[in-house]
């Protein structure tokens, strides 16, 4: 008997991690994994179902879960609304695209710089510095709200544009993937770079952005997912109308406080749950490969 | 001689900035916005859980009496508030982590286009955030007979009359776990999965040449071992994301506090004495209780996984 395990076992071997193709020993993860993977898949196939349903089927009795005739009326409706007070929703969808845009991109420069400085730079701090951070994977940013808020009020930042991008650049995770990913790349090649003569700056631009780009990829996804997800900001730190984002406009929908017409509003937050998960499914689609290899480095050691 | 002390002192002070200020030069966009945003926003919490602060008056020194009173006298904390968050913390905290690194595990034994593909549905719902989520997760345990959940059990025959799921004590907690498992597949699941991609195969033939014959021998001694780094990683993350998502349970059932404190969680104390009762003092107390337990759990991790 424990012979005849060990003989099995020991032609899995072949197959175990990463494996090349088909073998009949994956077999039994498949019927493990499948069952579960589809109950995880019900939420979102649920999102997309809905967000065309007509509005007869959103209220229909018994409730159907795949949609029947589809229609693009909730998407229309969408857009066509003023809310409460005379902001389009075009609005709102806009302030997110820019916001998140503007925070991605600035998001990359700040991690990155220093990730360089981090990772390849010599300085007396430099262990120190990048202990904090790693300290600071386990900030909880729920915990100091309050804080928070006291900091942007006396920065003068209630009601503009930089209080959804700025906090959102303070990100730990970020860097210290980067950095992770940066000590990969060998010293030798930018002390060759140095002794012809080569700048920080053209360093930083010519060796270190190029070959960190799965970092930069996974970076960019992590602050997509941070920005455009967000409705706080909008909730503590703006009261314009015209400078919320569209995840705060869903808020609105959803909750039955605000008094919106609640019949019409389930369609119209079927489709905007829609708009807003699906950029974050085609970023992560796209970019998958990189963050898998940055993540191979994510290791805290 | 002083001043040519003073002199070389200078000119040796003038050169380790020449060499180290461009480090600091890079840096400082970064550590600018992580001093403003982080460690401000810390210390701050930090001193005003030792003061009454009611946002129209300066906060007013009291010592320790926020803590005091949150130990001996905030009957809600100690009854609801406390034992929710551990439950909620202890089930999805370990048990996403665990169930993260499972799947992780036999991910890693599936070729590379079906793993791929597995993967990035299980990730996915980790890209919701909670406010996209309200609207399906009201509609599928809505109260009424329309409910998803409430329909298909009338239909079995199961129950005789719809349940109202998110109003209801009993239910609430066993949803919002449930909701945050299902979204737990996050960073740290894809850096153990990319972790345990990286094990050089020749460990697992040595390790049976060695004589390890059975799978979990093979993981508590091979797998795990190798891939420590990418295990811290996963666990602060998951500690990290267990006392964060607080915010579940005011989502799902639209009010705080919760229908008879069943869903509180720390989190949302917090919001409900900062920011409903202004005693900012005392919430900046509950807050560093809170920073303390992720501290705490994440020594833990660390103690655990920690390589010499």
């Amino acid at each position: 008997m424990a012979q005849r395990v060990r003989r099995r076992s020991y032609s899995l071997r072949n197959s175990m991690i990463n494996p090349a193709g088909y073998h009949p020993s994956q077999l039994k993860f498949y019927v493990i994994l499948l069952p579960l993977v589809l109950f995880m898949l019900l939420p979102i196939v649920f999102i997309i179902s809905n967000a065309f349903k007509p509005l007869a089927e959103l209220f229909a009795y018994p409730p159907r879960f795949f949609v029947v005739n589809p229609t693009l009326k909730n998407f229309v409706d969408l857009f066509a609304l003023m809310s409460t007070s005379d902001v389009p929703v075009s609005r709102y969808f806009f302030n997110s695209v820019a916001i998140t845009a503007v925070s991605v991109c600035a998001s990359i420069l700040v991690s990155t710089t220093a990730a360089y400085a981090l990772s390849k730079k010599r300085f007396r701090l430099k262990k120190a510095l990048f202990t904090i951070n790693t300290v600071a994977l386990m900030f909880v940013p729920v915990a100091v709200t309050i804080p928070r808020f006291l900091v942007i009020v006396r920065l003068g930042l209630i009601d503009t544009f930089a209080v959804h991008i700025l906090p959102a650049l303070a990100m730990p995770v970020g860097v210290f993937l980067m950095k992770q990913f940066a000590d990969g790349i060998p010293d030798e090649l930018i002390e060759a770079a140095q002794i012809d003569g080569a700048s920080d700056l053209a360093i930083y631009r010519r060796i270190i952005l190029p070959m960190i780009r799965p970092a930069i990829a996974t970076i960019a996804i992590l602050t997509f997912q941070a920005t455009w997800n967000n409705a706080e900001t909008s909730a503590l730190y703006i009261n314009h109308e015209s400078l919320k984002t569209f995840a705060f406009y869903l808020t609105t929908l959803t909750s039955t406080a605000s008094g919106a017409n609640v019949v019409a509003g389930q369609g119209m937050a079927a489709a905007a749950t829609l708009i807003m998960f699906m950029p974050n499914l085609l970023m992560f689609i796209l970019l998958q490969s990189q963050v898998m290899s940055t993540m191979s480095h994510s290791g805290i050691r | 001689m002083i001043t040519r002390v003073e002199v070389r002192r200078e000119r040796a002070l003038r050169k380790s900035l020449a060499r180290e200020g461009s480090a600091y030069a890079f840096l400082s966009p970064y550590a600018l916005l992580f001093i403003v945003f982080i460690v401000v926003p810390v210390g701050m919490a930090a001193l005003l859980s030792f003061t009454y602060f009611d946002t129209i008056q300066r906060p007013r020194p009291i010592g320790l009496s926020n803590y005091i009173m949150l130990i001996t006298q905030d009957e809600v904390f100690m009854k609801y508030v406390l034992p929710n968050t551990i439950a909620f913390a202890v089930i999805t905290g370990p048990g996403g982590y665990i169930l993260s690194f499972l799947l992780a595990w036999m991910l890693a034994q599936l070729p590379r286009i079906p793993r791929t593909i597995l993967a990035l549905i299980l990730y996915s719902p980790s890209m919701t955030s909670g406010v996209t989520m309200a609207a399906v997760w009201q509609t599928l345990f809505s109260g009424d007979q329309n409910g998803y959940l409430n329909a298909f059990l009338l239909g079995m025959n199961l129950i005789q009359e719809p349940v109202q799921w998110l109003q209801s004590p009993r239910y609430l907690m066993p949803i919002m776990v449930i909701v945050t498992l299902w979204s737990s597949m996050g960073v740290g699941f894809l850096a153990m999965l990319a972790g345990m991609l990286e094990i050089n195969p020749e460990l697992y033939e040595a390790g049976s040449i060695d004589g390890i014959s059975s799978r979990w021998q093979e993981i508590l001694h091979i797998t795990i071992p190798s891939m420590k780094p990418q295990m811290l990683f996963g666990a602060v993350m998951s500690i990290v994301g267990s006392f964060q998502a607080g915010a579940i349970g005011v989502t799902l059932s639209g009010s705080n506090p919760t229908p008879q404190y069943a869903g509180q969680l720390i989190v949302n104390h917090i919001e409900d004495y900062g920011f409903l009762r202004y005693e900012m003092g005392y919430a900046a107390a509950v807050s560093v209780v809170l920073l303390l337990m992720v501290l705490f759990f994440s020594r833990l991790a660390n103690r655990m996984f920690h390589e010499e």
